[in-house]
């Protein structure tokens, strides 16, 4: 008999709460059936947001378990995708093998910055971190790598073709395997943070004096999650690629990581199933905002279509990360579990 | 010998830029312990303000000096209505907070007044008595004004009864209170104080980079670069530390990496200073007890 750890020892003030067991499968069946009714272009957004879920997951892993800010995954996210696509066009790697290899050499990166920055406090972190997504796309561009990243220009890939062409397009079928690879990552991060190495990256977030003294090598736990989290970062980043087809150092700016943060922030960082919310949010909203100024056109209000057209999701991001913080803490899965808290109780009121 | 000089003396007035944008992140670490990732986001916005002025015809200076008291008063009013609330909660919060903020006034910024490049003037003319054959006479200007925006600051806090009081605030905010220090205004008075900062240094380098929505992302960077190097808790590491970045940048723009790497010489410089020593040349290194 396997007696349940309670879960709020895991992570001590904030449990630890990975969905209900109805949950998951429902939303599987529904991830699963969607493809089929959707059109190709909604099959391709789908698979931005999986993607994206990857990526703030990652973040997640780093940020809402270890305490860690990163500024600058969207850096991890531009690594990713060039190997994945440096892989396929020089050395015929299979494509599907790609984002793997992409994670294998984030995880490698991000071990050793997270190595040399593992000294640095919150504050400082957050700025070596930000420094370094705000110059990564200048070092993307540099001459003497020309040759493999295709400068300013950029790298295009033919995108894969599906195995199955009459049941399946090439849409669909690429929505597939990112779906794969997120289920897969999404089991990891979970039995990562279940486990010895999870309440250990948890006791560093919530008292690191504490948990040196219980001989938690506080150095090396944190490269690990930054490593951990970057080679999530990369994995997206290879996937990424491989949906959008196409890379250029302008797609990898500081606005990528900043997206990755916003993500993170109204999923709820200390939520896995989260990650899914946030990144439902930051591929959808940019494309409300399009539409709301296209009806406003369409309603004969121009001025207001012309500003609306005209303001990216910007104002919009900034404003939540500020309310989000202030009001939400935890996020949107906060929010789930507080309404659901307050159902179950409202429901045993009912029957006592 | 003359490229050399040429190059050392415009690092230099680069330098005042990040002088400037350095002592105002320096002034708002010294009282929050927090650094303003929207530090340069907010002299953007103050520069459009100028922009909008001038294009309406005011004369320079006066534009300059409304410009001014807009930034004070913006940069109190952020102090008052957000960064007090979040006073206590975790630094992670912080971050994130001044992250929206940036994001919100870049974006603002581009629907208020469009991402397209404008030319910003200097208030300098382009032929003058103080040009020389290696500083224009905007670069000299630019030195000069931010050298007395600095001596002025240095005075209001080294001989008057407020400086002396924000000083205290900063230091030791429950000493401070017993003493009748209000101290939550004056963290607003150092906000709106830095906020002008950066608005002198988003003026005086608007000519240079022009007028867009994300003209101070390098400068911002610098800036970071300059006050971890002269120190982040030392107002007279800030400044130095500047002027050595913007020489630094001149240098290894020209003669190393060329000048499509600047930004990550910034990198190079915030990483080398947290790495090997985060206290900077002149912080105080902090010791912490268990």
């Amino acid at each position: 008999m396997t007696a349940e750890i309670p879960k709020a020892t895991i992570a001590g003030s904030r449990p630890i709460r990975l969905g209900r067991p109805v949950g998951p499968p429902v939303l599987l069946v529904l991830a699963v059936l969607a493809p089929f009714v959707l059109s190709n272009y909604h099959v391709f957004q789908l698979s931005q947001i999986v993607v994206y879920a990857v990526a703030v997951l990652g973040l997640n892993l780093l940020t809402g378990f270890t305490g860690q800010l990163s500024l600058g995954n969207g850096a991890f996210f531009a690594i990713g995708s060039y190997v994945s696509v440096i892989l396929m066009t020089r050395f015929g790697v299979p494509y599907w093998l790609t984002p793997v290899l992409a994670g294998a050499v984030c995880f490698g990166a991000g071990y050793l910055f997270g190595r040399s920055a593992a000294r640095l406090e919150g504050l400082y972190l957050a700025l070596a971190t930000f420094a370094l997504a705000t110059a990564f796309p200048q070092i993307l561009k540099l001459d003497r790598i020309e040759g493999w990243t295709g400068g300013n220009q950029g790298i295009s890939i033919t995108k894969p073709s599906s195995p199955l062409p009459s049941q399946l397009s090439n849409d669909q079928w690429l929505y597939f395997v990112c779906l794969a690879m997120a289920i897969a990552l999404l089991v990891i991060a979970w039995n990562l943070v279940r486990g010895r190495t999870g309440r250990a990256l948890v006791a560093l977030r919530d008292h690191p004096i504490a948990a040196a003294t219980m001989g938690v090598d506080v150095a090396s736990y944190k490269s690990i999650a930054f490593g951990v989290s970057a080679a999530y970062t990369g994995v997206a980043g290879g996937l990424g690629a491989l949906v959008a087809g196409f890379i250029s150092p302008d797609s990898f700016t500081i606005l990528l990581s900043i997206q990755i943060l916003v993500g993170c922030v109204i999923g709820g960082t200390t939520s896995l199933y989260g990650a899914l919310f946030g990144a439902a949010f930051i591929e959808l909203v940019p494309d409300l905002t399009k539409k709301l100024s296209e009806l406003a056109a369409a309603l004969d209000f121009p001025a207001l279509s012309l500003k609306l057209a005209d303001s990216s999701p910007a104002v919009l991001y900034g404003i939540l990360l500020i309310v989000f913080m202030m009001v939400m803490p935890d996020g949107l899965a906060g929010l789930v579990r507080q309404v659901r808290a307050r159902l179950a109780r409202g429901a045993s009121h009912v029957r006592t | 010998m003359q490229a050399l000089l040429h190059q050392l003396l415009s690092g230099l007035a680069n330098g005042a830029i990040y002088a400037s944008v350095a002592l105002a992140l320096v002034m708002i670490f010294k009282a929050t312990h927090e650094v303003n990732f929207a530090q340069g986001e907010l002299a953007m916005f103050s520069t459009y303000i100028a922009y909008t002025l001038i294009e309406a015809g005011l004369p320079y200076w006066v534009a300059f000096l409304i410009t001014l008291i807009f930034s004070f008063v913006t940069g109190i009013g952020i102090e008052r209505l957000l960064m007090r609330r979040i006073q206590g909660k975790s630094q992670l919060t912080a971050v994130i907070v001044f992250i929206g903020l940036l994001v919100a006034v870049n974006g603002l910024a581009s629907s208020l007044f469009t991402s397209s490049i404008k030319p910003f003037p200097s208030p300098f003319p382009s032929q003058a008595w103080y040009g020389t054959t290696y500083l224009s006479p905007h670069e000299v200007g630019m030195i000069v004004v931010t050298l007395v925006v600095l001596g002025i600051v240095f005075a209001f806090f080294r001989f008057t009864r407020l400086g002396l009081a924000m000083r205290a605030a900063a230091e030791n905010p429950a000493s401070s209170r017993l003493v009748g220090i209000r101290v939550g205004w004056m963290l607003a008075l150092g906000w709106g104080l830095a906020s002008v900062l950066g608005a002198v240094a988003g003026m005086m380098a608007a000519p240079i980079v022009f007028l867009e929505p994300n003209m101070m992302g390098g400068v911002i960077l610098y800036g970071f670069a300059a006050a971890l190097l002269g120190g982040i808790d030392n107002p007279w590491g800030a400044p130095i530390g500047g002027f050595m970045v913007g020489v630094l940048e001149n240098l290894a723009g020209a003669y190393v990496v060329g000048s499509h790497l600047k930004l990550a010489v910034a990198l190079f410089v915030i990483v080398a200073v947290l790495v090997f020593k985060p206290s900077g040349l002149f912080g105080r290194t902090v010791v912490v007890r268990v």
